[in-house]
């Protein structure tokens, strides 16, 4: 059995995705995007942190080198299948049972407005099992709460492997809070969006 | 089946609405979870249901829980771009009236309230106009009332106010004692602050521009329409409605009943 094959052996099918980083984050994001094509059917949602800007030119950013259709998350937006969503700068964002998208400007979170944990917790609590989530590279602790969360109610929880990371804090945060079902490099991460797809059923 | 907290939570809301008539049951659904988990660890309650027990028998703790059932978060000409877009579209046809009727909805601790009276104040139109500021929470509008602001947040309003298109100095409109920032009285002598759901209470006057910013993100979809449907009843002939950065009518029922005037700065106009 190849390295591969193990990794993804486990896999089930999930709704959605949902994704955080912090710093290092806009090249590992465009690293494990590389690989989608058009049509992808499974919706990502997307905290990046970044510095406190009113407007974000992250969508447009993506938007021109990723696959898929790109937004930023506005207030009560239905979540599409196949499009790629980004949390505005300044607002959290949370999924709502009705699967669309909720705004809020509550207390920061790790000094985070968006948080990484109220995407995951929010998320967890509407797609239970069927979720997939994954920490990236960061130099603070936030997501690591939201992404035991995500464990808890039986989602399939990935890291990227600490040692590879830019910044490992928010990876290792996570690791020492709870034993993830997989600790990847990007590329291996790439892969694994690819094969959740493939073996989604909607 | 459902789980033990989704039970507990509605029964709680319900609970209050029963009690105090306060009207949190729709509500977005994953921030008033993630609140009330909040207050649960403040209120030192293990269960949902023991903070249900505590706020039905004590009137006193009810106030405190509502405190984290509101969302306080304010600044002044927060999105200074918003102010300076009224300032150079809205006002020259505000203008054209001959008195005003702006209606701030979820004003919270009045930063917007003082915000616009600066601006209107600037513009020659203030004398003109009657400004309804309501709220829910009687604690955010006694603060607003009082017009007493933190001097440490005072610099950044400041900036604000200067890319907002301020013509004075922002000094002008407050009198520093020792940490706070005292708002001029005038600035709210034609303002009138009140008691207002837009979940239970219906429409109070006609009025020609109404500002609710960041507070529609806290409702479900059908309390939105709600809200919208009051501001569309509310509203003159082509009256304006301005929303927060993030916040659109886009997936409202009343997506129809009004034009964007600028889209990126959510003005609106009732058609």
């Amino acid at each position: 059995m190849t390295d591969r094959d193990s990794q993804m052996a486990g896999l089930r099918p999930v709704k959605a995705v949902v994704i955080g980083a912090s710093a290092g984050g806009v090249e590992a994001l465009l690293t494990i995007f590389a690989g989608l094509k058009p049509g992808y059917r499974l919706p990502i949602i997307v905290v990046l942190h970044l510095p406190d800007e009113r407007r974000s030119q992250l969508a447009e950013v993506f938007a021109r080198r990723v696959a898929l259709p790109v937004r930023e998350a506005q207030d009560k937006q239905p979540i599409v299948p196949g499009t790629l969503y980004f949390a505005a700068p300044g607002y959290h964002v949370s999924v709502e049972h009705d699967l669309s998208l909720s705004l809020s400007q509550e207390e920061p979170v790790h000094y985070s407005r968006p948080a990484i944990d109220y995407l995951f917790e929010s998320a967890a609590d509407v797609y239970q099992q069927r979720l997939a989530a994954i920490l990236l590279t960061g130099a603070n602790q936030d997501g690591a709460r939201g992404l035991s969360q995500v464990k808890q109610s039986g989602g399939l929880t990935i890291i990227q492997d600490p040692d590879e990371a830019q910044v490992a804090t928010m990876p290792r945060a996570a690791l020492e809070l709870f034993q993830p079902d997989c600790i990847l490099p990007l590329s291996g991460i790439g892969r694994l969006l690819v094969e959740l797809e493939h073996i989604e059923c909607y | 089946m459902q789980r033990n907290t989704d039970i507990e939570l509605r029964l709680l809301i319900e609970a209050i609405y029963l009690k105090y008539s306060y009207d949190f049951r729709d509500y977005s659904g994953a921030s008033i979870k993630r609140r009330v988990n909040h207050a649960l660890r403040q209120f030192d309650c293990n269960t949902i249901s023991a903070l249900q027990e505590r706020i039905l028998h004590d009137p006193s703790a009810f106030m405190q829980l509502l405190q984290f059932l509101t969302i306080p978060v304010s600044e002044m000409f927060r999105d200074p771009e918003h102010f300076l877009a009224i300032r150079q579209e809205v006002v020259p046809i505000l203008k054209t009236y001959p008195s005003l009727k702006i209606w701030i909805a979820g004003c919270s601790t009045g930063e917007e309230v003082y915000s616009m009276a600066i601006l209107l104040r600037e513009e020659g139109l203030l004398d003109r106009t009657i400004i309804y500021a309501t709220d829910i929470n009687p604690r955010s509008l006694e603060k607003a009332k009082q017009g007493i602001f933190s001097l440490e947040n005072i610099r950044a309003y400041t900036h604000n106010y200067q890319k907002a298109g301020g013509q004075r100095s922002f000094a002008d409109y407050y009198t520093a004692a020792y940490d706070y920032a005292i708002f001029d009285k005038s600035l709210r002598e034609n303002v009138t602050f009140a008691d207002h759901s837009l979940a239970t209470d219906s429409v109070f006057s006609e009025t020609n521009l109404i500002s609710c910013r960041n507070v529609l993100i806290y409702f479900n979809k059908d309390l939105q329409n709600r809200a919208f449907g009051l501001f569309h009843e509310s509203l003159c002939h082509r009256g304006f409605l301005m929303l927060g950065s993030k916040e659109t009518l886009d997936f409202s029922d009343y997506s129809k009943q009004f034009t964007p005037v600028l889209k990126q700065e959510r003005i609106y106009r009732k058609l």
